[in-house]
């Protein structure tokens, strides 16, 4: 396996909390504990694009710089994250002039960026690197009865799919199903969780949000698994308002590492799952006694 | 003729570059196209009215196999800031194999070209098929711009010894022919 | 290296050129006639100062400019200046040689001059047309000029060569495009191969049920046609056959074909069937083509119902005796006519062709690669092919549209341009699809009374009887929505039914549609192998891979290679009607090449000039067409003029200078480079 540097980024030292501890736990318990990139800083997320390219371009860079001064690729599990270092590394490899002004900048701070390294998601490395194999030989609480919608997210396949398929992508579908719980068919899994609209266009990201939970209601699933912490927090904290507008019936978010750890074998406290606004433990609960 | 070699008519070039500022200098760039592919590249060009650097002129010839190293020689002796060879893709040679054997001569001229001193990008060889036009558009524009880029053709050995390089001299004007030239560049602005 | 008559003799001086004496020759009198071209050179290129300078140049008597020289007046100028100022040599500046230089040779014949006394300067696809600077525009139209004056100096007299054509005609691929060349020519009283890869003729149309705009039944229109082809005296049809190789040229095509083995003997097979009812497979188990994998077939099967030739084949893939040689051969039991043969093999064979039409087809853009619209994920999902099939009589189901269930739909979506006018995927527009979307439309609303929706982008019915149709469909009832679909996806509940996610533009909305089948009207696109088959028979693909035209208005169905023509769908989208009308137009290009029993070629062949060759050899590896022989009595090359086909290698290659080309000499092609460069 390829080196890895972790790279958390923001939203997964506030917000997503649970996500990194979960996250952690889940590679510790595979045997390759992960390890956070030294002085990582801000990715400036999809904003801060569009109001200074260059300066976002070299932002962005500077944490892939400091990944390849180790030779490591960076383990980046926010989706806005990915998006922005991805995106990154393609524009400065085909802009010749980009590349030569975000140089410039990363000279001046004695770094430097080749191309070789680039931001790999933990769905990847999970499914490509480790591998669903060793992930079910470690499963040491399959979670029987447990039916899950899995949930992508728009920004791991658009604009660029590079490890899954665009429209219908799978990987997180293998790693749950590798648990031993139910993952539902769900045609909703890269549609828009209404991001940020929740917040400037309520009525609009609130809707957006009911079709997707209501959606996976509809399907049967317990609980909903998702990648993103912008996603979990529309989904988790707003689902009291949107439950105000439309009839719902509480549906628990959880992060994918945290369902796949409690397969692991990982204590519920250590992977977050209290943090839950929607709390997922009488569902949990109501499965372990079922399956016991 | 080759008692001719020995004439005192100037090479022409060595008279235009040194009028022509750097600034405002337009490299002339001869083209020396196959009819069935670039050719047809070049009118379909023109069918889809793309745009492109006007310094290309085009020269048909049948196949890109006809092109004798000589004519680039040739070419560049006469002025030529560029030469540019135009043939069917490999495989697609109307003629089966000709543009291998261009592809052949443009190899070996290109080291004959940089041993006397003449930059290896006045020399290109292109295959572009009767339907890419717009790959013709891309090529003659960056051809202008590498050549501007370049400055006008400097010789570095004297045109007399060029001149003998190209072909034992046969190739050397007759006086009428160089006065003509002559005479139309001094009406050069 | 010695070139005896370089350009270094001045034009107006005499000397001679390569051999032919120019010496004592009447003075050159050069005619310059510059076109505007309506608009299209004039708006770009100073025409005026092109002719100036163009009558300031050694050897030009006259230059003169013209509205249309390409008009009877602009050639009847050149005519009457020949017989009144006594010119020698012309030169035409205006479009491109390949419109036009026929014209003015022509229009100098016409004058009394041999034809090769000129020559043309392309100024309009070379200058006016790709440069806006009317300056610099301007002065490369008067190099261009200044060059072909230069040249036209050392033209010769020459004649144009003749080529005896023969008569037989290679037709390759047997949908209708072919199937009609093939009958025109036939009942031209020409010979015809038709070449097909399949095991029966008929393409794409013979899977269709009905065929717009008139809907009559593609089956009683085309049946007719595949047997007038297997019964005509002047075809021979070869199905299961490729073409490998082609050698030769224009009039004398030597072509490869390879038969792929059928295990049953065509002459014997009488299509009885009983073989099929033999099998020891007691069902089908195989996805069927024809039914587009809609029913299952046996390893011995019948192409399709209407099939020509009516003979059965083997699939040697799944066949039990080819993968254990154990197999009970019920099947050969049971044909009384002792027709199946294991043991066939592949067949190579030549043919010899005068002309050949190209009318291999398309094939349709696989669904899978929308991924969006979820073929290959619900099985509800259905291609247009797919359909056309179902609604078949002779069809999967009889010609009932029903779903895979079994249960006739309630109300069906039809989503238009599937893969066409997608920058991803192909950006061209297939031109029948919206048409074929409205039949389809049409009969499934006939047949299962369905609600029909059909998604469509703009609504494009050109053609006779088309907009007609498209009322028609409209005013029954189908609802027409124009916007794009943006995603579908299977209801929760489980029953296969269909939620579709499309743009209302009319409507200004955006609406959810449940169906409970959808079909993608999927557009149509060049055979996978298209790149291969035109490189076998040295044509040209154009950007989207189509084969491509030698001009896109006045020669539609000729190639770049002369007597290969195109008919159909290989060439580019287009409807039965159109496919016809051009296979028409091909068969009639071969008949007139054929009838008039010879091709005149450019005299553009190269020449030894026996005094100077020193008998070294290197160009007789190098001739493509073993056109050189080394004369060993002479110890010199000689080159069969029948043979050559004027590329030239040989010239440029020849190190004493002793190969000419006619048309191509080194002298008028150093005039040329040289005349762009003496910038004026
Ligand atoms: C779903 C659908 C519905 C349509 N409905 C209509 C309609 O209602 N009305 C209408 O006017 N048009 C319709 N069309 C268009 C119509 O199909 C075409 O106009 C027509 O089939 C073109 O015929 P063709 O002979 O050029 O090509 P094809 O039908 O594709 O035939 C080509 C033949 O060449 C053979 N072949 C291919 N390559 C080789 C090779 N290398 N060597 C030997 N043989 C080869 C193939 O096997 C095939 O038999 C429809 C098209 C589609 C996709
Ligand atoms: S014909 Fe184009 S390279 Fe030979």
């Amino acid at each position: 396996m390829k080196k890895l540097a972790y790279y958390p980024g923001c939203s997964l030292s506030g917000t997503g909390r649970a996500y990194d501890e979960s996250l952690r736990a889940v590679f510790a318990a595979l045997g390759e504990p992960l390890e956070e990139l030294d002085d990582w800083n801000c990715c400036g997320a999809t904003s801060y694009m569009s109001i200074d390219k260059g300066k976002a371009y070299a932002l962005a860079s500077r944490n892939l710089a400091l990944a390849e001064r180790e030779d490591a690729d960076l383990l980046t599990p926010c989706n806005a994250c990915y998006l922005v270092l991805e995106k990154t590394r393609r524009h400065l490899a085909e802009s010749a002039e980009m590349g030569g002004r975000v140089r410039h900048a990363l000279d001046a701070v004695g770094l430097g960026y080749a191309g070789v390294v680039r931001a790999r998601h933990p769905l990847e490395v999970l499914t490509q690197d480790i591998g669903v194999e060793r992930l079910k030989e470690a499963v040491k609480e399959p979670l029987k009865g447990l039916k899950i919608a899995p949930y992508y997210g728009c920004q791991i396949v658009r604009p660029y799919a590079t490890f899954d398929d665009q429209y219908h992508p799978q990987t997180m579908d293998q790693l749950l199903k590798a648990t031993g719980a139910k993952v539902v068919e769900y045609p909703f899994k890269t549609r828009c969780c209404g991001a940020s609209q929740t917040g400037t266009l309520p009525e609009v990201g609130l809707h957006l949000v009911y079709r997707l939970l209501n959606e996976a209601k509809a399907r049967g699933a317990d609980v909903l698994a998702v990648i993103c912490s912008l996603c979990h927090f529309n989904l988790d904290v707003y689902q009291s308002k949107v439950r105000r507008e439309y009839d719902l019936e509480p549906i628990p978010i959880l992060y994918f590492s945290q369902i796949l750890g409690l397969a692991l074998g990982v204590p519920a406290k250590k992977l977050g799952i209290d943090r839950c606004v929607v709390s997922a433990t009488p569902v949990l609960e109501r499965r372990a006694a079922h399956a016991a | 003729m080759l008692e001719q070699a020995d004439s005192t008519v100037q090479a022409p070039q060595a008279d235009l570059t040194s009028q022509t500022s750097a600034e405002d200098f337009e490299p002339r760039i001869v083209a020396l196209f196959c009819n069935w592919c670039t050719y047809m590249a070049a009118d379909l060009a023109g069918t889809s009215r793309m745009r492109y650097a006007p310094n290309v002129r085009v020269v048909r010839v049948m196949c890109s196999g006809r092109i004798d190293p000589q004519f680039v020689m040739h070419a560049f002796a006469r002025g030529a800031d560029g030469v540019l060879i135009g043939g069917c893709h490999p495989g697609d040679c109307h003629y089966q194999e000709g543009n291998y054997k261009a592809l052949r001569r443009f190899r070996l001229l290109r080291r004959v070209i940089e041993s006397l001193g003449i930059e290896r990008e006045r020399l290109r060889l292109e295959w572009i098929s009767a339907s890419e036009a717009d790959r013709l558009r891309k090529v003659a524009d960056e051809m202008a711009a590498d050549i501007r880029a370049l400055g006008p053709l400097q010789l570095s050995i004297p045109a007399e010894e060029f001149r003998n390089a190209e072909g034992a001299g046969a190739e050397i004007p007759s006086p009428e022919i160089a006065g003509e030239t002559a005479a139309k560049e001094v009406a050069v602005p | 290296m010695l070139r005896e008559n370089g350009f270094g003799s001045g034009p107006t001086s005499g000397g001679k050129t390569n051999g032919a004496p120019v010496n004592g020759d009447p003075p050159i009198r050069i005619g310059v006639y510059v076109c505007h071209c309506g608009t299209n050179i004039a708006r770009t290129v100073d025409v005026e100062r092109v002719t100036e300078k163009a009558g300031e140049l050694p050897g030009v008597t006259i230059a003169r400019d013209y509205k249309y020289m390409c008009s009877d007046p602009g050639q009847e100028l050149i005519k009457e200046d020949i017989e009144e100022l006594g010119l020698n040599r012309i030169v035409v500046a205006s479009c491109s040689p390949n419109l036009h230089e026929g014209t003015f040779r022509g229009a100098t014949a016409a004058g009394g001059l041999n034809p090769f006394f000129f020559q043309m300067v392309n100024i309009r696809e070379h200058a006016s047309w790709v440069h806006e600077d009317r300056e610099s525009a301007t002065d490369k139209a008067i190099d261009l000029v200044r060059a072909a004056v230069r040249r036209v100096h050392h033209h010769k007299a020459l004649e144009t060569r003749r080529v005896p054509i023969k008569p037989e005609v290679l037709v390759v691929g047997g949908g209708i495009a072919g199937i009609s060349a093939a009958l025109t020519l036939a009942d031209g009283g020409k010979h015809v191969y038709l070449i097909e890869r399949e095991a029966s003729i008929g393409g794409h149309m013979a899977q269709f049920d009905k065929t717009f705009p008139t809907l009559d039944c593609a089956a009683c229109i085309l049946t007719p046609k595949m047997t007038q082809v297997r019964n005509h005296p002047n075809i021979t049809l070869m199905t299961m056959t490729e073409v490998v190789k082609v050698d030769g040229f224009v009039g004398s095509y030597e072509v490869t074909v390879k038969h792929r083995p059928r295990f049953i003997d065509v002459s014997l097979c009488v299509g009885c069937q009983q073989c099929i009812d033999a099998c020891v497979y007691k069902r089908g188990k195989f996805e069927d083509e024809f039914d587009a994998g809609l029913s299952m077939r046996k390893p011995i099967y019948l192409p399709n119902a209407q099939a020509v030739p009516q003979v059965v084949l083997i699939d040697p893939e799944q066949c039990i005796q080819f993968s254990s040689g154990k197999c009970k051969q019920t099947c050969v039991e049971a044909c009384d006519r002792d027709a199946i043969f294991f043991d066939q093999e592949e067949r190579i064979e030549t043919l010899d062709v005068g002309a050949i039409i190209m009318a291999t087809g398309f094939q349709t853009f696989d669904a899978r690669r929308s991924p969006h619209y979820g073929y290959g994920i619900y099985p509800n999902v259905y291609t247009a092919l797919e359909v056309e099939r179902l609604v078949n009589a002779s069809g999967p189901t009889g010609g009932e549209i029903v779903l895979r269930d079994g249960e006739k739909p309630t109300a069906v979506g039809i989503v238009h341009c599937v893969g066409s006018r997608n920058q991803k995927s192909n950006p061209w527009c297939s031109k029948v699809c919206c048409m074929y979307s409205l039949k389809l439309a049409h009969l499934i609303k006939e047949k299962t009374d369905a609600e029909v929706y059909n998604f469509y982008i703009d609504m494009r019915t050109p053609g006779k009887g088309f907009e007609e149709f498209y009322q028609r469909v409209a005013s029954e009832g189908t609802h027409l929505i124009r916007g794009k679909v943006a995603s579908v996806y299977q209801q929760a509940d489980g029953d296969g039914e269909l939620l579709v996610d499309v743009e209302d533009t009319l409507a200004g909305m955006v609406r959810r549609i449940p169906v409970d089948m959808l079909v993608l009207a999927v557009g149509l696109e060049p055979r996978y192998d298209a790149e291969e088959v035109r490189r076998t028979f040295n044509i040209t693909c154009s950007g989207d891979g189509w084969f491509m035209e030698r001009h896109p208005k006045l020669a539609p169905v000729d190639t770049f290679t002369d007597g290969v023509y195109l008919a159909g769908c290989c060439q580019g989208p287009k409807d039965i009607p159109e496919t016809v009308a051009q296979a028409g137009a091909a068969a009639g290009q071969a008949l007139a090449l054929i009838g008039r029993g010879y091709m005149e070629l450019e005299p553009n062949t190269a020449q030894v000039i026996a005094e100077d060759c020193s008998g070294c050899k290197t160009c007789i590896p190098l001739c493509p067409y073993q056109a050189i022989l080394h004369d060993d009595a002479e110890n010199r090359a000689e080159i069969n003029e029948v043979l050559c086909k004027g590329c030239g290698v040989c010239v440029a290659a020849c190190p004493s200078g002793s190969i000419v080309q006619n048309l191509f000499e080194d002298t008028e092609i150093y005039e040329e480079i040289e005349g762009v460069l003496a910038y004026a």
